[in-house]
């Protein structure tokens, strides 16, 4: 008989093919998922900074998983061991897959040599997010601050992730900035390998 | 200039911005994740799902509204049909099919072969009673809510359970009509 397929059922996830990440889902859907992810952690909060930490613990388990998905998928395989091939990786394809463009920028901090900054004009999860005037320097980017944080984390590169907003003038809205400080062994393993 | 007829699931998914699908997954399995440490009960986090879902639906229905165009359904088979073939179109990008209607038409089964929200889980033998997408059976009640239908939602099938689709149940409980909310004399 032609043209007969049933849909292959897997009895373990692990057998089930991998999908291309083409799937797409409404921006909408993605929003008003997140908003329920930040109202549902005010409620278990009392300030702003366990906030921003809870963002991040669900960011940074994002990223874990990110990082293990676009390691197979896109790179075959093949894994990091330089800080500028990370941060690359981190920069374009891992905001690439997840954003749809890469980042706006990626710069090397001034006064410091462990800094890097990714910058974006305005980060997708910020976009339908407004910030009540009490909540001063809150900034939901936190939970991107978390995926960046768990891909260099698992990929052998610890490092301290912030979200911070960036006046900039003649533009209405700030740009988001995402702080990574690397920790010392990175530097250090970084001048052994020269 | 007659107003545009009701746009198919297709086409408004076409023309809304879409994000990346694995980010929705991942960043809906971080919530449940959550959601298991902050709560442990499953039966806990099973409501605390649905009352997420219930919050996302009440928005929802304002969007699905202006976006799909769609004109005041004449009945019960009519909306299920609606939220099916447009509804989870045009915000999850997958179709789904209306089955199982009872005999007076209050009850039906709203059948998805494919959920972005379980790519990549498997449950653990910890979480067994656990719904880990009862999150859209809250957007659906939140969202007919808003719309003058009580309803109830529940899954029969479950693809993290074992069976081979996902499958809720609709059923209608009461049409409220709608109340005018002020005082004609004041």
């Amino acid at each position: 008989m032609i043209g007969v397929s049933k849909i292959k059922q897997y009895s373990n996830v692990l057998d089930k093919p991998l999908s291309k990440g083409k799937q797409e889902v409404s921006l909408s859907a993605f929003a008003f998922l997140f908003s329920e992810l930040v109202q549902y952690n005010q409620t278990q909060v009392d300030n702003i900074a366990e906030l921003e930490r809870r963002l991040e613990d669900a960011g940074y388990a994002v990223g874990a998983r990110c990082l293990e998905l676009l390691c197979h998928r896109e790179k075959g395989n093949r894994r990091e061991t330089r800080l500028l091939g990370i941060l690359s990786f981190v920069h374009s394809t891992v905001w690439k897959v997840l954003f749809g463009k890469v980042a706006d920028s990626l710069e090397k901090g001034t006064e410091h040599e462990d800094e890097y900054m990714i910058s974006e004009k305005e980060l997708l999860v910020n976009r339908f997010i407004s910030i009540p005037k009490d909540m001063g320097t809150f900034n939901c980017g936190a939970f991107v601050a978390g995926i960046v944080r768990g891909v260099l984390d698992n990929a052998g590169f610890p490092a301290v992730v912030t979200a911070h907003f960036v006046p900039m003038e003649g533009q209405q809205r700030p740009r988001t900035t995402i702080l990574i400080k690397f920790a010392e062994e990175v530097l250090r393993r970084e001048a052994r390998v020269g | 200039m007659a107003p545009a007829g009701p746009r198919s699931g297709d086409a408004i998914f076409a023309s809304v911005e879409r994000v990346n699908a694995e980010l929705f997954t991942l960043t809906y399995g971080a919530i449940v994740r959550q959601l298991l440490t902050d709560l442990e009960e499953v039966d806990e986090v099973n409501k605390q799902l649905d009352q997420m879902g219930y919050n996302i639906g009440i928005r929802l229905i304002d969007e699905f509204l202006a976006k799909s165009n769609v004109s005041r359904c004449t009945d019960f088979k009519e909306t299920t049909e609606v939220i099916a073939k447009v509804g989870f179109k045009m915000f999850l990008g997958v179709g789904a099919s209306v089955t199982n209607w009872d005999a007076e038409g209050t009850c039906c089964s709203i059948v998805l072969e494919d959920n972005p929200l379980v790519d990549f889980v498997e449950l653990p033998d910890t979480c067994q009673g656990l719904y880990y997408c009862n999150v859209l059976s809250g957007v659906i009640r939140g969202a007919l809510e808003m719309v003058s239908m009580k309803t109830e939602v529940t899954w029969l099938r479950d693809v993290l359970r074992g069976d081979d689709v996902f499958e809720l149940q609709v059923k209608l409980i009461k049409q409220v009509p709608e109340e005018y909310p002020y005082k004609d004399d004041e």
